[in-house]
């Protein structure tokens, strides 16, 4: 088989396999090289499933709105798995005077971007979810926003995408990219393997930043681990995405009746390192604590399963979605900072508008590669 | 650690069985014929089959099926099932309450 295509794609992770399968739609030979033995094996598999606008930084917004739009309505028959995709709306909760604070300074800037989103009060948020506790005193609601499965939703590109010819190959990590004649168009894998193409997108999450280093571009990105936990099936009880003014903890309850939430322990980017994402004996009861203060009725419910993974956290929290101009025909995706599950869709549809037309749906200049400056 | 591992082999086609209904998961309900069409579908890893179809995600955590999803994945691969690396095991390794994961001591000692 060659190892030659019109675009390779360093990172099997679901920007990657969005990347893959828009283009494979759009005529494009694509090879995937994944590092790890599974697709989809870092932040695809580990996040929380929220798909969301409400509470993001306005320079990734248009990219979230353009997917809820256009491409999650219609993704798990496009993709022939079930996303378990929902827009039942998201609730941001607070408890306190500050948290209000808090979430209407958020709710000011989303609705300046155009985004619909509102402060509701504690009775109408006890109307929308009549299983919260009465401390609730508010929350900002943004009735478009929802959830979706991040395992079927990755591994559903991934599937589509091999279907259409796309050639995956994990076990295969990217070291190095190489130009011939000005233009980045070979890459070479720690294998000693070589694939070269016409374009090179790096996807790699955090592993991304020591390929961009091989032809000397850099991206300020750090690992910080983040933790997520699974309760038993339940009977259903609520559709929304859930959150916190105080980032206390997150989820949704799964069309499996789960309960899937992630929190934070407050020692986020300072945990050991263990060379691959193990738990920390702390964070689970700390999440815990934090989703029996807004669901009491919940105590009870059993965890079955705890997980942590890398995200690759940007220094300025959103991420890296540009052609690089120093190096012809490559594209970076990455530096995703732990929100880039909802994106994905549009990342990839829009990078495949960039590959094959010159041009994107929504404008990513505000996501370039050369925008970190030192301060004045 | 890794072992690379191309996509696209041909692994034949998915051909139909009689015992394609049985069980396997018995706390996700995941049957035998699943699994194999996951296969197909280019699941060639026990975690990507976990992660696809739920098998080992439920109550008991993997621990009655595990083995019996090894064997079909590696049959349907045309692999001995000693090639393939089991799913990574989570904690906890029972069910726990919340309130008692949240009960533990949050003063510094």
């Amino acid at each position: 088989m060659s190892d030659c295509a019109d675009v390779i794609i360093a990172g099997g992770g679901i920007i990657g396999c969005a990347c893959a399968y828009y283009l494979a739609k759009r005529g494009c030979s694509v090879i995937v090289l994944e590092s790890s033995d599974h697709i989809g094996n870092g932040g695809s598999s580990r996040n929380g499933g929220g798909v969301r606008q409400s509470g993001r930084d306005p320079r990734e917004l248009p990219l979230a709105m353009y997917g809820i739009k256009n491409l999650w309505p219609s993704l798990s028959d496009e993709l022939e798995v079930d996303c378990e995709y929902h827009q039942d709306g998201n609730l941001r909760l607070g408890k306190t005077e500050e948290h209000i604070n808090i979430l209407r300074g958020l709710t000011t800037r989303a609705k300046a971007c155009g985004l619909e989103v509102e402060m509701i009060d504690a009775e109408a948020v006890q109307s929308i979810n009549p299983y919260l506790s009465k401390e609730v005193a508010g929350a900002s609601w943004c009735p478009t926003d929802g959830h979706a499965n991040p395992l079927t939703t990755t591994l559903g590109y991934y599937k589509t995408a091999r279907k259409l010819g796309v050639r995956f190959i994990t076990g295969e990590p990217v070291t190095e990219l190489r130009k011939i004649r000005g233009k980045v168009r070979r890459v070479v894998t720690s294998n000693g393997n070589i694939y070269e193409g016409e374009t090179i997108i790096v996807a790699a999450g955090l592993f991304s930043r020591p390929i961009l280093n091989s032809i000397g571009i850099d991206i300020p990105m750090q690992k910080v681990m983040l933790e997520a936990l699974v309760t038993e099936a339940r009977a259903h009880m609520f559709d929304q995405m859930l959150g916190t003014a105080e980032a206390d903890f997150y989820g949704h309850q799964t069309k499996h009746g789960s309960f899937v939430f992630g929190g934070t322990l407050g020692l986020e980017g300072f945990t050991r390192d263990n060379g691959t994402p193990v738990t920390n004996s702390l964070a689970a009861s700390s999440t815990c604590r934090g989703i029996i203060k807004y669901f009491p009725m919940l105590a009870d419910a059993k965890i079955v399963r705890t997980w942590a993974g890398w995200m690759d956290l940007c220094a300025d929290k959103v991420p890296v979605i540009s052609p690089v101009d120093e190096a012809p025909g490559l594209i970076a995706a990455c530096g995703f900072s732990g929100h880039g599950f909802g994106i994905a869709p549009a990342v990839g549809y829009n990078l495949a508008q960039l590959v094959t037309e010159g041009r994107t749906d929504v404008n990513l200049h505000d996501l370039r590669y050369n925008r970190f400056c030192a301060k004045a | 650690m890794y072992t690379i591992n191309d996509r696209s082999r041909d692994i034949g086609e998915f051909i139909p069985a009689e015992d394609d209904d049985m069980l396997i998961c018995r706390c996700e309900e995941i049957t035998k014929g699943e699994i194999r069409r996951a296969v197909h579908d280019g699941m060639f890893t026990l975690t990507e089959i976990r992660r696809y179809l739920r098998t080992g995600m439920g109550l008991c955590q993997g621990q009655t099926c595990s083995r019996l999803v090894k064997g079909i994945v590696a049959k349907e691969l045309g692999i001995s099932p000693a090639e393939l690396e089991p799913a990574t095991a989570r904690v906890p390794m029972r069910p726990i309450e919340m309130n008692i994961l949240a009960a533990e001591e949050t003063e510094a000692i």
